[in-house]
């Protein structure tokens, strides 16, 4: 792809990476070039991540040769891609909530005077002069776990654009920004370009990636496809590209309008009223039938997040009531939220894995006490998984890999096929798509779908707008913690949804 | 593309490094005793005898009981640093409700044996109840809890025997602590079917499994609607009942019950399962962990007995022999979560 005039400025070979039996990369070629913002693209476990931490020097141990600068490289820790002047974000925030947002900007670099002292005034005023680069205005010393989700990243990304870093590796930057927080976003890439910054974007936000990116590379299967002009390619092209087929519900919702339509004569299975939670959400009503799937759309923060927790027992409600079936429960702990038959896969992959153990372990955790008693049936565990990993294409097709050794998405899969053995009443998926990629985002869409036909009440909380729009029969926005509007029995739009948030 | 996967998946467990670097926290205690079998042997003719293994087994069987709780505690990552002083009340409970000789000068409220037992029993039950609720409905964290405990042990057990020492206890428990079954010393039986039936536990049942869960992901193992308060607060209460147990046996092995007469205990039975192999963190470890950590313990306690060095010297040594396998347990297991 690259015409050779000018040296990349980074320049990767024949790259091969295995993890243990596994293969995660063979044969990728790759290069960027200097000021340029280079998307990635992919499915989960594609590969995207695993070359990128290569890079940052988080991976060592790999086959084929990188160069920066011409100069092959060799990089043993990340600290020395960061010498070298390279930069990650990963997609999990690494900010320290307790800390303010001054010393997280400069978590591990402080300033400091002759004396090695660390010299807070010159922090807090570098700190507001980087920040406000990116648009954000806020008093350096507050703390930073105070701020909404989106602002946190801001700082992270912050953190590393102004570490001094030449590549600048942002790995899905942009699931936890609002709209006008993306766009602040891209007009600080785009001012850092110009001064020669170069940026390596990962996303499942096609949009974005294509919006952004000055060339785009697609990777399927631990190979790359193709490297391309963004401007010579359109969303449809590059989802081809990721899959090769045509998923044609997905691109449905992200393009078009869509019909919402509750079925029609199902009896209500789960009511919520008058639900209160101080500073999360106040006077919280709706009720959702059998057989129906509820989105409860928001920006960050606006308290869907909080509610479905909220709904699982897992943070207490100060106000209101819930029942279940006409009957009237209460939520003091999530195991009473289960022996009501409500179930919560939560947005966090690290709230819900046992990272060390099989996957096996990890699905049946929440039947255990049906298919035991006293004593464990690890061979019915085992099978009852097995089952659930075909089913939902989990990859490898093994119950017994340890969970932590998924890809991302397939970790998601695990934990919502915990509640697939033993149909809940209600389900509540916070966030059940996020990070994840065109196929395993189908496979979800497709499990829900199993699941109305089944009779669960489904509620689907989501600051995505793909995601309710694909999955709901009917739509409750969310704006600072009220439900501010309802859509039902009507078409609307991911521009409807996002003028009403 | 499928199959590939499939086949790379299978193959997965091939490979002695990687079975070997899996394994590791196994086999770092093990080569540590190993290790310190072979120096102890080399050094001192008198070590390696079969008297002298009936010895050690001996001198771990007390630790041993209360190692067995203590790990199902450390599993769910929270910690009882009250298992020492526990004991020690309990077995003084045990002596207050039985009749002491004339010139034992306590105010003591004798019981027949049975009761006494049982009194003894509950009281530990009742201190670990204190301790649950304390972790789990107050929320105060275990490793306070469990210190101020360590206190109110240490009171009660002040309080019950004036600075006295007591000897006379129930003829079953003088039998189970110092009496012996067959060739064998009851205490170790007692010791062995404790950490048999606490392996069995965390191993074949649901609460074992749930101990692990609740260790290795607190915050999941209640979004997947486990009752972690409750399986922390059953740990707790094991706990204090293996002391208990403990306590009432050392009575007995050691002939009398005073004041801060398990002090050492505390030490032992952290050392015990940390240096076996089990995660402070939780989640990871159990009973075998435990039974390599307590035979690390025992060889290094006794062997220090057997060779001729400064007695002074000696518990320094046993510090830094401590020291040293739990670096070479730390680097095991990062080696082992590498091996990924």
């Amino acid at each position: 792809m690259s015409e050779g005039k000018e040296t990349p400025i980074l320049e990767m070979v024949g790259i091969g990476k295995r993890f243990g039996g596994v293969t995660a990369l063979t044969g990728i070629d790759f290069d960027l070039r200097r000021g340029e913002v280079h998307g990635l693209v992919g499915e989960n476990g594609a590969g995207k991540s695993t070359l990128m931490k290569i890079i940052a020097g988080v991976h060592h141990g790999y086959d084929g040769e990188m160069r920066i600068d011409g100069q092959a490289v060799n990089f043993r820790s990340a600290r020395d891609a960061l010498a070298a002047g390279i930069g990650m974000v990963h997609q999990e925030l690494s900010i320290v909530p307790q800390l303010s947002v001054a010393e997280n900007v400069f978590l591990g670099v402080q300033p400091t005077n002759g004396l090695g002292v660390v010299s807070w005034g010159r922090m807090k005023r570098e700190a507001r002069e980087h920040l406000q680069l990116l648009g954000i205005d806020i008093d350096p010393t507050r703390e930073t776990g105070t701020l909404p989700i989106g602002m946190q990243q801001l700082i992270e990304i912050g953190r590393v654009l102004f570490s001094g870093a030449r590549i600048v590796i942002l790995d899905e930057p942009t699931s936890a920004l609002s709209p006008p927080e993306v766009k602040h976003l891209f007009e600080v890439l785009g001012r850092l370009k110009a001064k020669g910054t170069t940026f390596v974007f990962i996303s499942h936000f096609l949009e974005d990636i294509l919006e952004v990116s000055d060339r785009v590379t697609v990777f399927r299967n631990s190979r790359k496809v193709a490297t391309v002009d963004a401007a010579s390619v359109d969303k449809a092209w590059v989802i081809e590209q990721m899959i090769g087929a045509g998923h044609h519900e997905l691109a449905d919702a992200m393009l078009g309008e869509i019909r919402l339509e509750s079925p029609k004569d199902a009896p209500v299975m789960f009511s919520a009223r008058g639900l209160s939670r101080p500073r999360s959400f106040t006077d919280v009503s709706f009720d959702v039938k059998a057989g129906e799937v509820v989105g409860l759309y928001g920006f960050m923060g606006s308290g869907q997040t909080e509610l479905a927790r909220a709904l699982m027992g897992k943070a207490r409600l100060h106000g209101g009531t819930v029942s279940m079936g006409g009957q009237e429960i209460r939520l003091r702990s999530t195991a009473d939220a289960k022996k009501a038959g409500i179930a919560l896969v939560p947005e966090s992959r690290r709230a819900m894995l046992f990272g060390h153990e099989p996957v096996y372990k990890n699905i049946s955790i929440s039947i255990l006490e049906r298919i035991s008693r006293l004593l464990l049936k690890p061979g019915e565990e085992r099978r009852i998984a097995q089952g659930h990993v075909d089913a939902l294409r989990i990859r490898p097709f093994s119950v017994e890999p340890e969970v932590r050794k998924l890809s991302g998405g397939n970790q998601q899969k695990v934990a919502l096929a915990r509640w697939l053995t033993h149909l809940p009443r209600l389900l509540v998926l916070s966030e059940p798509t996020k990070g994840m990629d065109v196929g395993a985002k189908d496979d979800v869409v497709k499990i829900v779908k199993g699941l109305k036909e089944k009779g669960v009440a489904v509620v689907v909380a989501s600051a995505e707008p793909e995601t309710v729009l694909t999955m709901a029969d009917r739509i409750l926005v969310m704006r600072k913690g009220q439900i501010a509007q309802e859509f039902a029995e009507r078409g609307v739009s991911k521009d409807q949804l996002l003028a009403a948030a | 593309m499928n199959a590939d996967v499939a086949s790379a998946a299978g193959r997965e467990g091939g490979g002695v490094g990687r079975w070997v670097a899996s394994r590791l926290t196994n086999l770092a205690p093990l080569v540590t005793l190993l290790f310190l079998c072979l120096v102890f042997s080399l050094m001192a003719p008198s070590f390696a005898t079969l008297d002298n293994l009936g010895n050690i087994m001996r001198q771990v069987s007390i630790t041993a009981i209360i190692a067995t709780g203590l790990t199902f505690v450390i599993l769910t990552a929270e910690i009882d640093l009250s298992v020492a002083s526990i004991a020690n009340a309990v077995g003084i409970v045990l002596a207050y409700f039985t009749l002491q000789e004339t010139y034992v000068n306590i105010a003591n409220v004798p019981m027949p044996g049975v009761v006494a037992i049982l009194f003894a029993l509950m009281a530990a039950f009742a201190l670990g109840t204190v301790n649950a609720v304390g972790v789990t409905i107050i929320g105060i964290p275990s490793f306070i809890m469990t210190l101020a405990m360590m206190q109110i042990g240490a009171g009660i057990s002040a309080l019950l025997v004036r600075g006295q020492i007591a000897y006379a206890i129930p003829d079953p428990i003088r039998f189970l602590g110092s009496g012996s079954i067959g060739p064998f010393p009851s205490i170790v039986v007692v010791a062995c079917l404790f950490l048999l039936v606490g392996h069995l536990v965390l191993t074949y049942t649901r609460f074992g499994r749930y101990v692990y869960m609740v260790g290795g992901n607190r915050e999941a193992a209640e979004f997947s609607g486990v009752n972690v308060k409750l399986v922390i607060a059953a740990v707790m209460i094991i706990s204090a009942v293996c002391c208990g147990v403990a306590g009432m046996l050392g009575v007995a092995y050691y002939g009398s019950a005073q004041q801060n007469e398990f002090d050492d205990y505390l030490l032992d039975s952290i050392a015990a399962v940390v240096v076996g192999g089990t995660s402070l963190f939780g989640g990871q470890g159990g009973i075998p962990n435990t039974i390599l950590g307590l035979l690390v313990l025992g060889v290094l306690n006794n062997g220090l007995d057997h060779i001729d060095i400064d007695s002074f010297l000696k518990v320094l040594i046993r510090g830094l022999i401590l020291l040293l396998a739990l670096v070479i347990n730390v680097y095991a297991q990062r080696l082992r979560n590498r091996a990924a």
